[in-house]
């Protein structure tokens, strides 16, 4: 069998397993040439996403470089990783527009515990805002660094110089040094200066610009090895016994015919039951032919999910009076609770992980967002040191938050121990429904009043789902708003934008349901609510391309909108329905987001991530739902579980907005939010019926109010 | 058994009657196919057989013996990119992309065999196929651009 593991350039020897790169010993493993760096001292501010997760970087370990080599050759070192969201481009530009040199110039390493420096993971949208920024600069002092050198090289004082093409330009006689012959026998490192000079974003060539994907054509040819993919010499198939149900203990196991079949190896360790085989298909046939007894533990039944998230919430703080009193008080108001669904991320290439071990060193490539995260998960799994295992994450088939977690590694590691032979587990698509983590589902209890035009009072209560974008951004009094954490009867973690999902659609429904009341038109309601100027810069910008006050084109079509800002993006969705008048059928016919997240450095990679959240969010707004009763998923197939298709795709506009005066911040979570509230508001619009679940219409049939 | 993919004969082993898509991928190293669902709802192993797209996952591979087997590997012409791969990648249009080989191969087939087509025929065409990174507005956007240039050509 081929060894399909070249993913990675070869431009360092191995680092000192000690230590991992430590300034001193930088050139040791890098060659000679030019580089710098930049270390995290003071952790930049962002909320823990993933329970457990650990948030310690190695002090005086490099956290990201860029180095020239004697060749020429610049390589680029961060520990984000690539899942589709394109983010390999967008750095790879922002470097190369610091440094004038193609972006085709640029190698940039990722996802490689040993090569890479540590990162708490690629989620949250926080690699546009921290490391584009961090990469930018490092780049703008190598570029100096380089212009310094040529400066001693040609003995010219502080005269400006020119850059193109990877190579400076002598003033007078034209003469061309390129990088590389700078760095030639060079051993100088320098940290990332704070204040050098970066080119302004209204002079970005590269940056600003639809770069292609990189690697581009690996992806349409069928050359790139996703981690399902890639086989090593001697290399078997692992598969692992599953309890029939969450909770399930395991009694006994009877392994004996599995064990009798040509090539097959079982593995006991405990509760952990696997097989490894020379194909996929004879290891999933000894796993069927384990005997194995379960004792179940009462589940919560699926009927029950609400009341127990409710029940299962510890005490609650008192909602201040004001709060209360006020809401009494009033005489227009409301009250309601939204219930919403577990949901799938349902990442195309289900969990994978490859594992080997030499000697007492281990190596797994796995599909995560978190190398770092699962390198510990590792350590904890084989009480090994973290030096002695290494995790490689080509880029991979998606994530959506998904991903954080390292289970097929773990398990293909354990195989690969117990055989001595490399294993390769690829999770079934079941296996990806049912053992990997959900959405959270969650309870929300709204009520808010008000007072002429005004919000006077706003309580507002999350069981479960998390905290993230509870906080409405309309101007108001007495506002009281909680995160009851609960008792999840399914595993459960993080989602592209958290719980925004869920709170967002809370919020956008009751204000939108405010301005019904106030007699006020939903859109100028919100701008008279709100004092965000670049949320309701978005707004006017949607509602612009919308037509927001054009004519219906028939009584049964409804428009509704929603909005929000969230991690550093603003975004505004306008939606047009139509409800048929005898069916109740609903069709989505159009939806208009505008997105501002400060300085676009991709156009094109960036309206793909507005419109696949938008109509991701559309999944998750009218049908997907995790089905499941006492422990049981029953839909965790892709025939049971409805995902949107070309079919449910309305007519997509996507109006960027770009503030070339502001930093930029990410676009992958923020747009998914706005799309279910805009659709309820144009359902409540069309025939007056207001949803609050989520999904609000697996069945697509609108109810009669 | 004998089966010929991409235009070369190949000895496979079929005991225990495997899926092509198992075939493929684990014994002739043609990772370009992949598994999304193994129940024929994702369109991600779709290869074409004899012209016509098939989901690998559900296809046994004694089914296809005597038939022409094309998967993604197999789609370039001295070293050309099939037109569909041109234009998706002038167009930009995937994320994560794993989808990508399933969807190529389905409007390989769409487009030869019928030149001319509007958006609703590729939407009706490619509903079999999931990108879950939702890129289905540029995928319907460079098809047409494809069909339209196609069509004046
Ligand atoms: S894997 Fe064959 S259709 Fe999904
Ligand atoms: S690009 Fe990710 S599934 Fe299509």
């Amino acid at each position: 069998m081929k060894d399909t593991l070249n993913n990675q350039p070869d431009t360092m020897k191995k680092p000192d397993p000690e230590k991992g790169i430590s300034r001193r010993k930088f050139f040791k493993y890098m060659g000679t040439g030019i580089a710098t760096y930049f270390v995290w001292t003071d952790y930049l501010a962002s909320e823990a996403l993933f329970p457990g997760e650990n948030a310690q970087a190695v002090p005086d370990q490099l956290s990201s470089w860029i180095h020239v080599s004697e060749t020429g050759a610049i390589t680029v070192y961060t520990g984000k990783v690539e899942v589709g969201q394109n983010i390999r481009t967008s750095l790879t530009q922002v470097v190369a527009e610091e440094l004038f040199v193609p972006v085709s110039a640029i190698t940039l390493v990722m996802g490689d515990t040993q090569l890479t420096p540590y990162d708490r993971g690629t989620y949250g949208s926080l690699t546009t805002p921290q490391m584009a920024p961090i990469l930018r600069k490092a780049a703008a002092s190598l570029r100096e660094i380089l212009l310094q050198e040529a400066r001693k090289e040609w003995n010219l004082g502080e005269v400006e110089l020119t850059l193109e093409k990877g190579t400076v330009q002598h003033p007078g006689n034209g003469k061309k040094l390129g990088y590389g012959s700078l760095a030639k026998a060079k051993h100088l490192l320098q940290p990332m200066d704070e204040n050098v000079k970066t080119i302004h974003p209204d002079k970005w060539k590269v940056s600003g610009t639809s770069v292609g994907k990189i690697n581009g054509e690996d992806f349409i040819t069928g050359k790139h090895r996703y981690v399902s993919d890639r086989v090593l010499p001697d290399m078997v198939y692992g598969k692992v016994l599953r309890a029939p149900v969450y909770g399930a203990k395991l009694l006994r196991a009877d392994t004996t015919r599995a064990a009798e079949l040509p090539g097959v190896q079982v593995v006991k360790e405990g509760d952990f039951i696997g097989v490894t085989a020379a194909n996929s298909r004879t290891a999933a046939m000894a796993l069927a032919m384990i005997e194995a007894e379960w004792e179940k533990s009462p589940q919560v039944p699926g009927n029950q999910l609400f009341e127990h998230l409710e029940e299962s919430a510890g005490n609650t703080d008192p909602v201040p009076a004001a709060v209360t009193d006020a809401f009494s008080n009033a005489t227009t108001k409301v009250a309601h609770d939204f219930k919403v669904s577990y949901i799938a991320h349902v990442p195309l290439e289900p969990r994978a992980g490859l594992a080997r071990w030499t000697g007492d060193q281990l190596e797994v490539w796995t599909g995560t967002q978190r190398p770092f995260g699962v390198q510990e998960e590792l350590e904890h799994a084989f009480s090994i040191p973290k030096e002695k295992i290494r995790v490689y994450m080509p880029d991979t088939g998606s994530g959506y938050g998904g991903k954080h977690t390292g289970e097929a590694g773990i398990e293909a590691a354990k195989l690969a121990k117990a055989t001595g032979r490399p294993v390769k587990v690829n999770w079934t698509r079941e296996e990806e429904f049912k053992w990997a983590y959900f959405r959270p589902a969650g309870l929300i209890r709204v009520k808010a009043a008000l007072t002429g035009n005004r919000i006077s009072s706003w309580e507002f209560h999350n069981f479960n789902s998390g905290g993230a974008g509870i906080s409405s951004p309309y101007s108001g009094q007495n506002n009281y708003q909680e995160y009851h954490r609960s008792d999840s009867p399914l595993r459960q973690g993080s989602y592209r934008a958290l719980a925004s999902t869920a709170n967002i659609f809370a919020i956008e429904s009751i204000v939108n349901d405010l301005a019904g009341m106030a007699r006020t038109d939903p859109m100028q309601f919100r701008l008279d609510n709100l004092e965000d100027e670049r949320l309701k810069a978005v707004i006017k910008a949607a509602g612009k391309s919308f037509g927001w006050n054009r004519k219906k084109v028939s009584a049964n079509h409804g428009f509704g909108m929603a909005c929000a800002a969230v991690k550093g993006g603003f975004v505004a969705t306008f939606a047009e329905v139509a409800v048929d008048p005898d069916s109740r059928e609903l069709k989505v016919l159009g939806a208009v987001t505008a997105f501002e997240c400060g300085a676009i450095l991709n156009p094109r990679h960036l309206e793909s991530q507005i419109t696949g959240c938008v109509l991701q969010g559309l999944g998750g707004a009218l049908f997907e739902a995790v089905e499941f009763n006492e422990g049981n998923v029953s839909n965790a197939f892709l025939s049971s579980y409805r995902v949107p298709r070309f079919k449910d795709v309305p007519e997509m506009k996507v109006v960027l907005v770009n503030r070339k005066d502001l930093p930029s911040s990410g676009a992958g979570e923020a747009p998914i939010t706005c799309i279910a509230p805009a659709i309820r508001n144009a359902i409540d619009d069309a025939v007056g019926v207001k949803l609050y679940d989520l999904p609000m219409l697996p069945s697509g049939v609108v109810p009669r109010s | 058994m004998k089966i010929s993919v991409n235009n070369k004969e190949y000895t496979v082993e079929v005991d225990g009657n495997p899926s092509l898509l198992e075939v493929l991928r684990e014994q002739l190293d043609l990772t370009g196919t992949k598994y999304g669902c193994g129940e024929a709802a994702c369109g991600a192993c779709k290869v074409l057989v004899n012209g016509t797209p098939t989901p690998a996952c559900i296809t046994p591979v004694t089914s296809v013996q005597g038939k022409q087997v094309l998967t993604i590997e197999g789609l370039e012409t001295e070293g050309k990119l099939h037109p569909v791969q041109q234009v998706f990648l002038e167009e930009d249009v995937f994320q994560c992309s794993y989808c990508a080989p399933g969807m190529i191969m389905t409007a390989v087939a769409l487009v030869e065999n019928q030149k001319a087509m509007g958006e609703q025929e590729i939407i009706d065409g490619m509903n079999g196929n999931i990108c879950r990174c939702c890129t289905y507005p540029a995928i319907v956007k460079a098809l047409h651009k494809l069909t339209q240039t196609e069509t004046k050509g």
